[in-house]
This record gives C-alpha cells, structure tokens and sequence, in this order.
C-alpha cells in the first residue's frame, strides 16, 4: 500500500493536485482518482486561496467533465446551412488548421486588423494578447469591459490596485467591513472564508446592494441602495468623515495627492493640474504643497513642512493655489450630505450616517500596531506598522452602470480619508500591485502603427495618462473595433468586447474580416439586445457574403455562440489540458505571498479536443510570428507546454509566464532563466508557487522603499518612485484640459466629444444620473431591473452541470408584493417586462428582499432551447430567461445626433445596470420570446437519462 | 453515550450550496452510493440529494432577513423514521447514534419518509430504497484518509466554516462549544424526536459602538475637532491665506 499525503492509497487510487476552474476563483483542488477516473474533488488544504474549502461549483467539477455538451470535433458549417441553425461537417484538424491559416495568412499580409481576437472569461490574456500584437492587430481584448472593469480602471486610476487577485480585504483583522455590489464574486472562497472570520470575532458586515441574497444574509447592516445611485451614498458617507473630523490627516498627506496644491484659476493649460516648481512626470512626486510652519510653497513630502489640508493660497507669481483636499471637502459639503444622498439612493439618511459614523469612529479609535520596522521611500524609518481595521469589499453593482467609474473613484477616496489602504486590518494590495498611476503600459496610439506582416511596437491594450495615448487617427476618429481608447471611451484598459460585434456589424469603424472568439456566448448572455445581436451575426450584405465575413468560435461546449460559428474549434476542460495563472495576468497572491499556479492534464483530453492555448502556439508557428518563430520564422515551441517554460518577456529578461522554479537549476524565485522541468517542480508542489514578502515589505507598499526596491527587482514594476494615490485625478483632468483646449496635445475632433469630457472627466468624484436614465422616462417605466450572480453558477456555463441545475434551473423576476399587488400582480404570475429596447414575459417571484423600486432576475440561467445539449423543453429553455433582450447595446449620443455604446463615458463598461423596465400582467403564462429549437450535433452523445456513479467510474451502461 | 452531529451555524451560512453538491461528490461514489439522477438533462432533473439548502425570507422590507437553512438528517436521538421501519431496515447505530438505512433490507415503503418531520428522506427511484445522510460514515473513521480529513464532506467543503462535527454529548467536543456558547438550537423540538443536528442562531455584531460616542461625535463638528487639537494637528492649516 502506498502512502501520499496522508491518504493510504488503495488499489487503482492516486491523489493529484491543480487548479480549479469552474469559476474564476483559481482555488487549488486535490482531486481523488479511481483507475485513472475521478472519485472525488476537494479542496486542496496547502492551497493559499482556498486552504481546502470548496465552493458549489468546484465540487460539481466531475458533472462538468461529463457534460453531454462537451463538443470533440472541429465543425465547419454546412454549405447552404445559416448561421444559427448549427449545421456543420465534421472536419479533421488539419482541415480546420488549414482554413483558418490561410484566413489568417492573407488577412496578415494585407490587412491586420481585419482580424479580431476577442476571449471571455480566459485567464490567459498574457498568451492571446502576445498572440494579437505579434500578429499585429489592436482588435484584442478579454471580457473585462463588460465584466467589471469599472472595479479595475476606477480603483488602479485611484489607489494603485484594485479588488479580487489585485487586492482585499485584511480578513485577519478586519472588524468592519463594507460590501458593495456583490452577489457573488471571482473572490468567491476568499469572500467566504474571510467573512466568516469577521463573524467570528463578532465584527460588523454592512451589505449596500439592492438584493439581500448570499453574503446580504449574514450582513449586520442591509443598506437596500437604489441601482446606480451608491456614488451618492458614498459621497455621503464621505461627508459624515469630513464633518466629523473622522479622515486620517497622516495618511492623506503622506500616501495621497490630497494636500497637493491645485491651480485653481481658471483659463490657461495649468487649470486645475498640480501647481509645479519644476517639471515632472505624472508618476513623479515633485509636487507642491502649501506648508503651514513657513506659510510658503514647498516641494510636497519634506520632513520639515506640515501641509495644508484645507485653505486657499497665492503663490509668488499670484497664481491661486487649493490644496486638493479643499476641493474635495467644498463639493462634499455642499451637495452630497446624507439627506441629499437619501434623496437619490433610497438609503435612510440617519442609517448613511451611523454607518458612516461607525467605520470613521472605530478607523480613528482603534489602532492596530505591528511591531515591525520599515523605511518609507523618504528614508524615515518607522518602528511599527499602524492600521486601522475597517475595510471595504466592492463588484458589479457598482461597476455596471455608467457612472460607475466615478463611483469607484468615491469609493477610492472613501478609502483615503479612513486611511485604511495597505495597511494592518484595512484594504491591502495582493502582488503585482501596487503599480504606478496609472501603470505604465500604453496602448498603440496611431493606426500607422498597423503595418502588414508586423508586430505591433506597443500593447494592444494600456492605461493612458493622457490624450496622446488615445488609439485615434489623425481626425480623432477610433481604430479598434470595439472603438476602445477613442475619445468616446478614453479609459477602456480591458477593451469593449460588447461593441464587436455591432461595431463589426455596422462596419464602423470599419469591416473586419475575421473575428475569433474564446469561450465567450456573444450572441446570448454576454451582450446586451441579444435578439438584435442574433441577427447581426447572420446579417448578409446585398451581394450575400456576411457583414462580418467569417466567425471562430472555440469552446469546450455546444453554447449558443457555438451555433453561430463558421468554423468551431473544440477546446478542452480545466482538467485536461496545461495553463498558468501567472503573474504577468491575474495570479493568486495573497497579501504577503506573491503567488502563482498551474493546471496540468488530470484527464486525456476527449475526442479531438485540443486546448485554445495549443492552437494559438500552433497559429502563430505556421504565421511564422516572432517571440513564438525565431528571425528565420522557425518555431521555436513545439507546444504550449514548452512555449510556457521557454518564453521570457525580452531576451534575457529572466521573465516567464512562472515564478516559481527558474533558472537552469530551478533554485531561483520570481525572475532567472527559463527552467524546462519548471513544470514538474510545480506539480510536485500542488500546483503552485508562492513568495514570502519579509514582513518589512508587506504593508504600505506605495511609500515602502523596501518594497519598491523589491518589486523593481523582480521585475513586477518597471519604476521604484513612490506611487502617491490620486485622491485628486490628474488624469482626468489633463483629458478636461484637452476637451476645453486647453492643451497643446491632442484634442477632441467634435463638440459633442468635447463636452462630454468636460462633463465626466471630473478630476474629483462626483454622482450622476446613469446616462440611459436620463433618456428613459421614469412614469413610464418605473423599476430597475438587473442582474445577480448565484453562488451556484459561474455565467451560462453552468446549465449543463447535471447537479448544479438541479440547484438553480429557472430563474423568476423578483419584485416587492406591495408593488406587485399595486399592479395587479399575485406571486407566480407571468408578466411583461418591457424597456424601451425588447419585451420579455417571464414569471414572477415575490420577494421583500428587494429595494421596492427594483426587481431583478439570476444572470445567465435562461437558454435556448437545444443549446448545452439540455432537452428542448428543459426549463432553462422553457421557463428561465435573459434579462439581456431589454438592455439596449447603443444609446443616444447625450451631445450629438448619433448612437454611442451604452457603456461608461470614462472606461468603457458596459452598463448592464442601468436598465429601467414597466412590468405589467400577462393574459397567459408562457415564456417570451422563443427561438428557433437547436438540434443535437451529431457527434455529441444523447444526454443520459439516469446518471449514477457506475457511469463516472467508467463501468456504467 | 456518544452522540456525533453536526452544528450548522446560521450565522455565518450564506446559502453557496458548497456543503450540498460537496456532499453529492463524496457520497454518490461513496459505501452509501450512488446518489442517483434521473432525467439530469432533462426537463424535471430529480436526483438524491443527502443535503439540501432552503431559503427563507422573514419580515416585510426594508427589516427582511434572509435565513439560508442547510438540512440533512438530523441523527435524532428519538428517530420516528426508525420506529416506523417495518423491516428494521433503518436503524441507528448505539455506538455514535448515527442513523442509517440498511439497503438490503429496505422494500422501499416509504413509511419512514411520512414520518421525518424534517423531510430528510431521498427516495432512490432506480434502486428502490431510501437513502439519506449518513454523516459520511465511511469517512469518520476511515483510517485511510489523513486524520484531519476525517471529517463529513460538507464540513470539509463549508467556506463559510459554518459547520462544526462531533460528538454533542462530549462537553469538549467543538460541536457540544459551539452549542454552549452560541445558544444552539434544535429544528422542530415540538416534534419530540431530539434532533442530535443543531443550528446556531443568527446574532448581533458584538463591535456596535457605543451610542453616546456616536452621539458626542455626531455633536461635534469638525470646526470644534480642530480647535481642540493639538498642534501639529489639523490646526493650524486652517487659516486661508487669501
């Protein structure tokens, strides 16, 4: 009998370690094999994300595995079949290779843009961006612009680092906590594990979101905010600490811009910007300060001076000088107190003010000390680390909207004024972040960047600081496809993959010629006016070719996107196939390890299914793109599995996709050379790697020169200057400048560009009306309508898990029965929700968890009827539904004549939340709308009709 | 006597289902499986489930709590599923009072299912017997797992850590603490069974501040905080120098 890990092996059984992937997590997963099938999936106890819990979803991993959707052919469609009707010949890969090189070859030669690259929810986006550049089309991007990437861009343009694998919570210390906007989470056994830690110390959970559901139910404090409206709530939050004294003066002073001296007067090309003794960049901390011992001007961060906070100031050349916090503190003041915020949020005013109240007091009373010595970046040395532990979690709700960018920045400079950022008990940064605000990379700025058979110099994708790194042509216009860094969308670090497919549709800004998808159900639930967008998809023009000519979709399942594919490529699952959660994407550190992690094949693959990252190494070879193919265009990687330990980010770099185990000999930690059994060290190790920061460098990471230092060393930041948070964005106000001309850059090609940039590119955060609101009118529809993530359920993908839809597999509109009963309405009705853009019929669940304004449905439950392989009356088909047919993809231009993407005006975010609906009774019941039922491909096996464990071991009839 | 249990606490459950389909994971390839679906991909899937996960709603808005309640046999002490069996197939164990069914002796009747008062019998339609938690029996003293996995699957599995296992009649035991000090509860005394699961109730946060705190702060605006402080402090910036 053999022994491992504690576990007596029997005969036939054996114990493997990776990474799981029924959601986004990346919790590691000990998974117990029976004659090389699976018995059982755990959690992995040595696992720094999970430390052996599991979710729902990561338990129910083995119904994934058998799913009768797996597809396991490359498909071609039929000639003389549509789109949609998902008719297609099975062809051999070679055939598909062949295809889709060719495509590729002749698009490359003439055209690169012509190809678009867009994945959904991948964790790979190192590879298919190095993909894209290296082929040298802009048109790339993940699903981050309609994910949350409000959450990313609004946080990193503020604070340096954001939630989920950026940052979080210090659940070690915390004693209150503020969750806003979650349902469910990619943090998801983080979440749970560290709220569990607060409960257990009898800390304090207030859940702002207008559903109380999942982490709502253990909340202490259930603040049924109104959707879109939790900038104002902040803000007044915000206004209690002002009012009360309650912000940390130390703090914004020595880790923020709040006391640096802003030019107020207006006119000229220094309105607003920081008042500077000398020139700097932005990332640079030459700033000034109005310094209360000399009553001067003094360069910011002197040990001698002590900074103004508040006041207005002349400086010797007569020029009016606030400290940004001045700024900040009038606004507040003004027009965001707790009456004026319930006003607008539907919140109690006296339950804004007590919470606030209650964070503020306990942030200012009760100081957590670590005996640890640092040095800050000023070369003072601290012997302790202070914090404060009150904390704040924050997702989708308030990501999703189109003022959500403001939001985040509120919440960022909520964050500032409690001074909980980095430190013990607070918000604390996980590796690579802290980066400089904003990070460095840019994204390719001119479309003569684009050459034929060339690399592109730069990114596809950035953070830019200014209007120069706008992808725009020489008349302003946009470039990209989803029309990303344009000057309707400056921010839009993750892209804009919901414009695609309408913006390729429309041929603006331009036709493309092929557009790849990666596991994303673009033509279900992951866009807005699904019914418009199923017609997009087969839309011909009069000559009869497609307005976007070919479609790739790769995936591991027959999904809806999977119908309205020319070519499919199928991929495999999570535990069949090598991958890296990297560093260089989105790890798994925690706060004080530097963290990354693997998976490895745990099964064969099934049938022909090839993982996407192996048919990317494949593309690139026979492309013959460099970083992939040396000078001769000689591959220099078989395999994905050798392209991962051989690849560096430069020759020499010392840089890889692992941290773990480089150099020749595998002894050396987050850089040296590459390592070719890099991959079996991690095995041996269950599948991850983690760093252990010294405790000097774990906390006040943006001012901790040792950090820095550190950091700059392992190559996780390019920089080792300060990172001072942007309480006060001059980001954003260098893109007002523009937009007023104020500058001697780039500046708006139209009026209607113009002002709305004067408008939403405040440098200080403000609230207002979701923009689609303000075109909807509220007497005639009446309720907001959105979406919540279940625990359950990771997006569509999940409706095939034989036991997860058991759980979860008919979704109800929620709504107030005082509400319901005002129109008519019993419980278990149907009824028409209809918006502006589609009507839906669906049935009615009352609920009084529900802010009564509001109602609001499950995300991703309702299919079509076929898709997933689900049978054709299943009730995901049948009776579940998609809130999406009503959400509009396009809204009016607020300043012009014409459509603009109904996204955030500064990121780029898809505002899935600002939708507003009338609900009224149905005559019959009866789901609305049908589509066209999806025929079983014919490679893919009957759905079994009784499922026992005989059938996973391998003996089942 | 010895009596193993589980303790869910209310107060931390926040309804992810984890303990469920860990559960299903576990047990469907386990010594009391499988835990048969049928019509899994169909238009009314049943499959066997030894946990499940009710969600209740209780107050009218905005004072609503939502309670998830995680259920599974509960082991009672006084087992009516036990006394109705005609064929003695379900029976409790004297040595940790846990209940099971014996499936070779059970003819599928179904009495013991009209008589749980919690509903926590599962019909297995295609083998024809009753199934239901065993409190993963073939884990808790399977010595072929690592010590501190011998444990049930859904306290294993629990992110939120809101369930402990043990003995109830050990004083020292973590379920018969966690019972001690929070208040823990039985379903349905009224019921008479003495229910060996036990919940522990929803509670307050226990870092509330003070009010008079709230309230002295509340009564002091900022303008007054920077008068009193010290120097150095927010004091003296406050002078504009226009």
């Amino acid at each position: 009998m053999t022994e491992k890990d504690g576990h007596k092996l029997q005969p036939g059984e054996d114990i493997k370690y990776t990474t799981c992937y029924m959601c986004a997590c990346r919790c590691g997963i000990k998974i117990t094999l029976q004659d090389g099938r699976i018995r059982y999936i755990q959690g992995n106890p040595d696992h720094p994300t999970n430390k052996g819990v599991i979710c729902a979803k990561g338990s129910s991993g083995v119904m994934k595995q058998f799913s009768p959707a797996r597809i396991t052919k490359p498909l071609l469609r039929k000639k003389g079949a549509e789109r949609g009707q998902a008719q297609f010949d099975e062809i051999s890969w070679d055939t598909a290779m062949d295809i889709l090189t060719t495509r590729l070859h002749k698009i490359r030669s003439e055209d690169p843009k012509k190809l678009a690259l867009f994945t959904g929810r991948d964790q790979m986006q190192a590879l298919t961006s190095t993909f894209a550049k290296q082929f040298g089309t802009p048109n790339f991007a993940a699903h981050g612009g309609f994910c949350s990437v409000n959450m990313a861009t609004g946080m990193i343009y503020s604070i340096g680092g954001s939630v989920w694998e950026f940052g979080g919570a210090d659940f070690d210390r915390t004693k209150y906590m503020f969750l806003f906007g979650v349902a469910e989470d990619h943090d998801s056994n983080p979440l749970k594990i560290g709220i569990s830690k607060i409960k257990e110390r009898g800390g304090k959970l207030v859940v702002i979101n207008p559903v109380r559901s999942g982490y709502g139910a253990v909340a202490d404090d259930w603040m049924p905010v109104k959707p879109g409206t939790d900038g104002a709530l902040i803000l007044a939050m915000a206004h209690v600490l002002l009012k009360h004294g309650l912000y940390d003066h130390d703090f914004l002073v020595s880790h923020t811009n709040a006391a640096y001296l802003i030019e107020a007067d207006k006119g000229g090309l220094n309105e607003g910007l920081p008042y500077l003794l000398e020139e700097r960049e932005m990332h640079q901390t030459q700033n000034t300060i109005w310094d209360t011992v000399s009553n001067s001007v003094k360069e910011a961060h002197q040990d001698s001076t002590k900074p103004a906070l508040f006041g207005t100031y002349k400086g010797k050349d007569g020029k009016t000088l606030v400290p940004a916090f001045q700024l900040l503190y009038d606004r507040v003041m003004a027009e965001y107190s707790p009456a004026q915020a319930e006003k607008i949020c539907g919140v109690p005013a006296e339950q804004i003010e007590t919470v606030a109240l209650e964070a503020g007091i306990m942030a200012k009373n009760e100081t957590i000390t670590l005996p640890i010595e640092w040095t800050d970046v000023w070369g003072k040395t601290h012997k302790t680390v202070t914090g404060k532990p009150v904390s704040v979690h924050a997702m989708r709700g308030l990501a999703a909207h189109s003022n959500g960018f403001q939001t985040v920045r509120a919440l960022s400079v909520f964050m500032m004024l409690l001074g909980i950022i980095d430190r013990p008990g607070g918000f604390r940064y996980k590796a690579p972040f802290p980066k400089p605000i904003p990070p460095c990379p840019k994204p390719i700025n001119s479309p003569d960047l684009i050459k034929p058979n060339t690399p592109l110099p730069n990114p596809e994708l950035g953070f830019p600081s200014n209007p120069d790194h706008l992808m725009v042509d020489a008349q302003g216009n946009p470039v990209r496809i989803d029309k990303a860094f344009s000057w309707e969308f400056p921010l839009t670090a993750h892209g804009m993959m919901q414009n695609v497919i309408t913006n390729a549709h429309n041929k603006d800004p331009y036709a493309i010629d092929t557009l790849i998808l990666f596991m994303a159900n673009m033509s279900w639930n992951s866009t807005m006016n699904t019914g418009g967008v199923m017609q997009m998809l087969t839309a011909k023009d009069p000559d009869g070719e497609h307005k976007i000519p070919f479609i790739v979709v790769s995936d591991a399942f027959f999904s809806e996107q999977v119908a309205y594919a020319d070519l499919v490529l199928p991929d495999t699952t999570y535990l069949e196939r090598y991958d890296v959660i990297s560093l260089l994407d989105r790890p798994i550190s925690d706060y004080d390890h530097p963290a990354d992690a693997i998976r490895h094949p745990i099964l064969e693959p099934k049938g022909d299914c090839r993982p996407f990252q192996q048919t990317l190494i494949d593309l690139a070879n026979a492309l013959g793109l460099q970083g992939f193919c040396d000078d001769n265009g000689k591959p220099q990687f078989k395999t994905y599995k050798e392209f991962i330990t051989g690849w560096e980010s430069a020759p020499g770099s010392g840089v890889g996709f692992l941290a773990g185990w480089r150099g020749k000999d595998g002894s050396k930690q987050m850089t040296g050379e590459p390592n070719p059994d890099q991959w079996e060290a991690y095995i041996k190790n269950k599948s991850f790697f983690e760093y252990e920061l010294d405790e000097s460098i774990r906390y006040n990471r943006t001012i901790n020169q040792g950090y820095l230092n550190w950091a700059q060393k392992s190559k996780l930041i390019r920089l080792n200057d300060p990172i001072v948070m942007h309480f006060y964005s001059e980001v954003l106000q260098r893109f007002r400048l523009a937009a007023q001309g104020q500058t001697k850059g780039r500046q708006p090609a139209t009026q209607a560009q113009r002002q709305r940039i004067i408008k939403y590119f405040d440098p200080l955060p403000f609230w207002y009306e979701p923009i689609e609101q303000t075109q909807v009118d509220a007497k005639v529809y009446p309720f907001f309508a959105i979406t919540q993530r279940p625990m359950v359920m990771y997006h569509s993908w999940d409706s095939q898990n034989a036991w997860l839809r058991q759980i979860l597999g008919q979704n109800y509109l929620h709504m107030n029965p005082e509400k319901g009963a005002d129109l008519g309405i019993a419980d278990m009705d149907w009824v028409w929700v209809e918006s502006p853009t589609a009507k839906i019929k669906v049935q009615v669940k009352f609920s009084e968890a529900v802010q009564p304004d509001t109602v609001w449905t499950w995300n991703g439950i309702g299919k079509m009827s076929g898709a997933w392989n689900l049978d054709k009356d299943a009730a995901e088909a049948r009776k579940g539904f998609l809130l999406n047919h009503c959400i509009t993809e396009e809204i009016g231009d607020e300043y012009g004549n014409r459509k603009v993407s109904n996204s955030d005006p500064i990121s780029g975010q898809a505002a899935w939340y600002d939708l507003r609906v009338k609900i009224t009774k149905a005559d019959e019941p009866g789901h609305w709308p049908q589509f066209q039922s999806l025929d079983r491909l014919p490679h893919m096996e009957e759905p079994r009709k009784v499922l026992r464990y005989e059938f996973i071991r391998g003996n089942g009839k | 006597m010895t009596q193993m249990a589980l303790v869910i606490d209310l107060n931390k459950c926040v309804g992810c289902h984890a303990c469920a389909t860990n559960c299903k994971s576990w047990n469907t390839g386990g010594q009391f499986g499988p835990l048969t679906d049928t019509n899994p991909y169909g238009k009314e899937p049943l499959g066997v489930w030894f946990n499940r996960v009710q969600t209740y709603e209780v107050g009218k808005f905005p004072h609503t709590d939502v309670v998830y309640f995680p259920k599974s046999c509960m082991h009672c002490k006084n087992p009516p599923c036990v006394e109705v069996c005609p064929t003695a197939a379900s029976y409790k164990r004297t040595e940790d009072g846990v209940v099971l069914v014996n499936y070779d002796d059970c003819i599928g009747c179904k009495y013991c299912s009209w008589a749980c008062p919690y509903g926590c019998r599962e019909f297995d339609t295609f083998d024809g017997v009753m199934k239901k938690c065993t409190l993963c029996a073939d884990r808790i003293y399977n010595e072929n797992l690592p010590p501190d996995e011998r444990k049930p699957a859904c306290v294993l599995a629990c992110p939120a850590k809101a369930r402990a296992f043990g003995d109830i009649d050990d004083p020292a035991s973590e379920a018969a603490r966690w019972i001690a000090e929070e208040k823990g509860f039985k379903a349905l005394p009224e019921a008479g069974t003495d229910p060996a699961n036990h919940y522990l109730p929803k509670r307050k946060a226990k870092v509330m501040l003070d009010r008079d705190m709230l309230t002295q702060h509340a009564q002091r605006p900022v303008d007054m905080e920077r008068k009193s402080a010290s120097a150095g402090d927010v004091v003296s910036e406050d002078v504009a120098q226009t």
